[in-house]
C-alpha cells in the first residue's frame, strides 16, 4: 500500500526535507501561562504542567504559505498561534540541553491555528486536527543563519494591523530545554517540526482576513483564511 | 492475505505466513526464503502516516478507570517514533509504578475519507493489525491528556505482525482480543463492545479531517489492563489477526544509568 506524502509544501525540498510529523508544545510561553492564572492550580488541572505538554499536528493540517485555510462551517474565528518551529537536522534522544541546538536543521514559522476551545484538560482534537490548520514556511533558515533563537521576536499582522507582538525571549522553556526535555522521551527524527508554543493571548481572524506571521530572520508567513463555503 | 515487513539479511522484505519444514510457523520472504520469525527482525507491517488512538472505548474498561461518558469519541494523536514492530523491546523506565500494556485493534485506512458517512465507512479500510499501545500513568497529568509523555514514548506502540487485509476480515466489529503476560490471561474482551465502533470512528473523524492511505485508528482497549515489569513477555491476540508479543526491558538496554 502506498503512503501518500504529506500535503505538498514548496519547502519540502531537499536538504531540508520535511518529515511531515509536526509536534506543538502547550503552555511554553509565560504569556500563556500567566492568562490561566490561578485556573492552573484548581480542577480540573490541579497543578501546573511539569513535562512539556505537546500536542500532534496531523498531515492533513499541513499547508504552504500562501494557501487559504478554510475555517470550518459554525466556527466564527479561528485562534491563530504563531509560532517558531524547530526543524530536526539528525535523530535526536535524550540530547543535552547544551549540545540540543547541534541537532536542528534550521527554524521556520508554523501557525498554529485552533478552534478557541478551554478547558486544556482533554479537549478534542477537533480544535487542533481541521484540514489546513498548519500553515508553515515560508522556507526553512538554515540554524547558522540565526544568531539566538531566544531572542527573536514574532509579528502577527491581520489585515495589516498589529494584532500581537512576542519574543522567545519569554519561552518557559527556552529552545535547548524543550528539546532536552522532549526528547528524554520522545525521538525526533530528521525532518520533524517542533512548534515551540504561542503567546497569549492569541489573535483570532474570521473568514475573509489574511493573517501574516513575521520572525526576525525568518520571514513572513501569509495566508488567507476563507468560510467553508467559499 | 497477510503481511508483514521484515528485516533479513541486510535488506527490507515483504513476507507472508508460511510453515517452516520441523512444523513451527515462520515467514516467506518475497523472494522465496522460508525463515523462522525468530530469525527475522519485524516491522511495522505498514508505513503508517497520522496515528489516531482512542481512549475509554470499551465501556468497562472507562468503569474500570473510573470516568464517566463522553459525548463524543475521546481521540488522541501520536508520532512515529513510538511505533515498533512484532518481538520487539520496550522500555521500561526504572522508578515508574504503573506501566500497563494496552491490546487493541488497528484499523489501517486504505484510500482517503472526508465526509464519509457510515454505511460506506469500511469501503476506505485497507486492513487490520494488533496494536499494543503502552502507558505509563505516572507521567499522566491533566493537560491535553493523555500528555505524550505518558502516551507516546519511543518503541511503545506496538503494532503487527500482520497487516490483514479488509476482505479477510468480514466482522470487524465482533472479534475477541486477549492479553497474556508471561503466559498468564490477564485482559479479554471483544470488539461488539467499542462505544465507537469501526464505522463509527470512520464517519466521526472524517467529519472533521480528511484520512488519507496509511493513517492508522487504534480503537480502544477493553478492561483488564494491569502492570507490567521489565523482562515480562506481553503477547497480545486478536482473533484472525496472530499474536503480538513485545518484550518489556529495563534502563540498562539503552545505557541509562
Amino acid at each position: 500500500m502506498a503512503v501518500t506524502v504529506p500535503v505538498a509544501v514548496p519547502i519540502d525540498v531537499a536538504p531540508w526535507r520535511l518529515s511531515g510529523v509536526v509536534y506543538g508544545t502547550l503552555l511554553n510561553h509565560r504569556s500563556a501561562v500567566a492568562a490561566l492564572g490561578a485556573a492552573v492550580n484548581a480542577p480540573p488541572y490541579q497543578a501546573p504542567p511539569r513535562a512539556p505538554v505537546l500536542y500532534v499536528k496531523p498531515r492533513n493540517t499541513l499547508t504552504p504559505a500562501g494557501a487559504s485555510v478554510v475555517i470550518p462551517a459554525g466556527v466564527p474565528e479561528v485562534e491563530v498561534g504563531a509560532c517558531l518551529g524547530l526543524v530536526i537536522g539528525r535523530s535526536a534522544c535524550r540530547v543535552s540541553e547544551a549540545q540540543a541546538l547541534e541537532y536542528l536543521a534550521g527554524y521556520l514559522i508554523v501557525n498554529d491555528v485552533s478552534v478557541p476551545h478551554l478547558p486544556y484538560y482533554r479537549p478534542s482534537i477537533r480544535h487542533k486536527a481541521r484540514d489546513g490548520f498548519c500553515p508553515l514556511g515560508p522556507r526553512v533558515t538554515a540554524r547558522a543563519a540565526l544568531a539566538d533563537p531566544d531572542a527573536l521576536t514574532i509579528r502577527v499582522h491581520v489585515d495589516g494591523e498589529l494584532r500581537q507582538e512576542a519574543s522567545t525571549a519569554e519561552l518557559v522553556r527556552p529552545v535547548a530545554r524543550l528539546l532536552a526535555d522532549v526528547t528524554e522521551f520522545m525521538t525526533l527524527a530528521p525532518g520533524d517540526v517542533l512548534a515551540v508554543g504561542a503567546a497569549a493571548p492569541a489573535p483570532r481572524v474570521r473568514a475573509g482576513q489574511r493573517v501574516s506571521i513575521e520572525i526576525d530572520g525568518l520571514g513572513v508567513l501569509t495566508n488567507t483564511f476563507a468560510g467553508a463555503g467559499s | 492475505m497477510m503481511r508483514a515487513r521484515v528485516a533479513y539479511a541486510g535488506t527490507l522484505h515483504g513476507a507472508e505466513p508460511a510453515q517452516l519444514a520441523d512444523g513451527r510457523s515462520g515467514v516467506r520472504l518475497a523472494d522465496g526464503r522460508v525463515l523462522a520469525e525468530e530469525e527475522v527482525v519485524w516491522l511495522p507491517p505498514f508505513e503508517a502516516g497520522t496515528i489516531i488512538a482512542l481512549g475509554l472505548n470499551y465501556a468497562a474498561h472507562a468503569r474500570e478507570l473510573a470516568l464517566q461518558a463522553q459525548e463524543e469519541p475521546l481521540v488522541f494523536l501520536k508520532g512515529p517514533g513510538a511505533l515498533l514492530g512484532h518481538r520487539g523491546t520496550t522500555r521500561r523506565p526504572a522508578g515508574v509504578k504503573f506501566m500497563h500494556y494496552e491490546c487493541e485493534l488497528a484499523v489501517v485506512i486504505g484510500r482517503s475519507a472526508r465526509s464519509v458517512r457510515r454505511g460506506e465507512a469500511l469501503q476506505h479500510v485497507a486492513g487490520y493489525c494488533i496494536a499494543n499501545d503502552y502507558a505509563i500513568r505516572d507521567y499522566l497529568e491533566n493537560w491535553y491528556r493523555p500528555n505524550l509523555r505518558a502516551k507516546n514514548r519511543d518503541g511503545a506502540t506496538v503494532l503487527g505482525p500482520w497487516l490483514v487485509d479488509a476482505a479477510d476480515v468480514p466482522d470487524p466489529g465482533n472479534l475477541g482480543l486477549r492479553t497474556f503476560v508471561n503466559g498468564r490471561l490477564t485482559q479479554q474482551g471483544n470488539t461488539r463492545d467499542l462505544i465507537s465502533d469501526v464505522p463509527a470512528l470512520i464517519e466521526y473523524l472524517s467529519s472533521f479531517m480528511t484520512l488519507a492511505a496509511g493513517d492508522v485508528i487504534l480503537t480502544g482497549t477493553p478492561e483488564g489492563v494491569s502492570n507490567v515489569e521489565a523482562g515480562d513477555e506481553v503477547a497480545c491476540e486478536i482473533d484472525g489477526l496472530g499474536r503480538l508479543l513485545n518484550t518489556l526491558v529495563g534502563d540498562d538496554a539503552f545505557g541509562i544509568a
